[in-house]
């Protein structure tokens, strides 16, 4: 059902867990669906310098959310921004058409993060005014 | 090569060597037609005859006549629900039902709506037994038709039938009793049961796919789905399925006669595996009733992850099995019989079931027992659901 390199992702995710002093988090998805992500991301200088998630779901969400950080880690946020749903899925070989939706919902957990970023970012900024 | 251990026999079974042997000779010589009166069709008459014998001393029918065999379960759930519900539409429209029946059940019922029916699906209690003050409080003289499963194929948990028998034929209903997976698994009697329609799977008692039977009560008249050549009393016509039908009289035999010990071992590797997967680990239940439910299921649900991952993780390991989650199905929905148990649908995707087969040994299920832990602290580890305390 899923290519080999969905199931590497899966076996060997990559970047999992929690960054406890993050610089933004984003979390999509509902467990009432079977699927909720969640991303966290370190920046420095407008690129992504860390990244990890915590993602329940099923393999295809697994995959997608280890799939996801290895392709933002290290750029700017304007490039992970233009990280899309179809992007990962071809990074990973395709997945199956049931799994296209439901599951492939890291990289709106990743632009979530970066949202998170800037508005903690504007808040600051409102401080020091 | 690498350890395999199917734990998946719900899905499928492989057919008993004996009955596959049984068959054989219908395919290459004997292939005749047992509507014709020739030496060869008459031969394939008798090994009808035969089998039909057979399938019935499996569930005590009062006469082997009133084994109607069918393509399987799932035309012997719809024959029993279109053709008693439209066999009596004069007598009445309303349907009953369960809430944690076969898709074979409940699509058609579903279908019947469509049609100037109506239908209930009777409530359940968190094991998955069927409430029976509902029943009682649902039948009215326009109900005709009560379609209750005999035993659970998801959570194994076995209904009252009996009880559901006395309430349903104190009002002169017919009763439907799905019978697929229980039947061949533990003793059946439709006549101490009083049960007028029954359906049975070949496969499910290691027999073929692609045939199955339904039992309908001496006097008892329904619709056919099927009109032609009027075989099988006019109620199921087209040409029988001789090498099938034989192979599951073979099944239906040996399941009789082999019940006692293949429910003894089965019970054996149950009760060690839900014990040896509930015990190591917090946030772990069985799903279905703890006592009251069939010797080859076991279905557990793990909080905070989902069963998809579980399934694969298990697979990457040489194991299958299923699970009862949305995200390894066509739909996206969980399992309604889960939901209908009272989970909530976190809960219900975080279900795998376990289905053993007579090739299961306890090597197998300690062989299971021994992966659970690290497969599922590994994916607790990765879910933003998991609380603190579990994380150390």
């Amino acid at each position: 059902m899923y290519s080999d390199k969905v199931m590497e992702h899966f076996k060997n995710p990559q970047n999992t867990g929690e960054i406890p002093d993050a610089d933004g988090v984003g979390t999509v998805g509902n467990p009432v669906c079977g699927d909720l992500m969640t991303m966290y991301i370190k920046v420095k200088d407008e690129r992504i310098v860390d990244i990890k998630f915590k993602t329940f779901g099923c393999g295809a969400a697994i995959a997608t959310s280890s799939m996801t950080t290895e392709m933002a880690k290290g750029k700017t946020l304007d490039e992970a921004l233009k990280i899309t749903r179809a992007d990962v899925a071809s990074s990973l070989g395709g997945l199956p058409p049931v799994k296209m939706h439901c599951s492939n919902l890291a990289s709106d957990a990743l632009h979530a993060a970066i949202k998170d970023y800037y508005k903690k970012q504007e808040a600051a900024a409102e401080v020091k005014k | 090569m690498a350890k395999r251990v199917n734990m998946d026999y719900a899905a499928g079974k492989p057919v008993d060597p004996r009955a596959v042997e049984a068959m054989l000779p219908y395919m290459k010589t004997s292939y005749g037609n047992p509507s014709s009166l020739h030496v060869a069709g008459q031969e394939a008459k008798s090994a009808l005859d035969e089998a039909r014998i057979k399938v019935a001393e499996l569930i005590n029918a009062e006469k082997a006549d009133s084994i109607i065999f069918t393509s399987g379960a799932t035309e012997s759930n719809n024959l029993a629900i279109k053709g008693t519900a439209n066999r009596n539409k004069d007598r009445g429209t309303k349907i009953i039902t369960s809430s944690v029946e076969h898709m074979s059940v409940v699509n058609p019922v579903k279908f019947l709506t469509t049609k100037g029916f109506e239908a209930v699906f009777l409530p359940v209690d968190k094991f998955g037994s069927v409430d029976l003050g509902s029943l009682e409080k649902e039948l009215n003289d326009k109900t005709t038709l009560v379609s209750i499963v005999y035993a659970n194929g998801e959570i194994g948990t076995i209904e009252p039938i009996q009880e559901i028998s006395k309430i349903v034929h104190a009002k002169n209903i017919f009763l439907h009793v799905d019978a697929t997976v229980a039947a061949g698994q533990i003793p059946i009697d439709v006549q101490a049961s009083g049960i007028d329609l029954l359906t049975i799977s070949s496969n499910d008692m290691y027999g073929p796919k692609g045939v199955g039977a339904l039992y309908v009560k001496d006097g008892v008249r329904i619709e056919p789905l099927l009109h032609g050549g009027g075989q099988e009393k006019g109620i199921r016509s087209g040409t029988e399925n001789i090498p099938s039908i034989v192979a599951f009289g073979k099944a239906a035999e040996i399941a009789k006669q082999e019940m006692q010990i293949h429910f003894e071992k089965l019970t054996k590797l149950r009760d060690k595996l839900v014990e040896g997967l509930l015990k190591p680990l917090p946030y772990t239940f069985l799903n279905g009733h703890p006592t009251n439910r069939l010797p080859d299921n076991v279905s557990v649900r793990y909080s905070f992850i989902e069963g998809e991952s579980m399934l694969l993780s298990l697979e990457i390991k040489g194991v299958s099995v299923s699970s009862g989650s949305a995200c390894a199905s066509k739909t996206l929905e969980p399992s309604h019989v889960l939901l209908a148990t009272g989970l909530k649908h976190e809960e219900a995707h975080g279900s795998i079931m376990f289905s053993l087969g007579r090739e299961n040994s306890m090597e197998d299920v300690e062989y299971v027992i021994g992966l659970m832990p690290g497969i599922v602290n590994r994916l607790r580890s990765m879910s933003p659901l998991t609380p603190k305390e579990l994380k150390e």
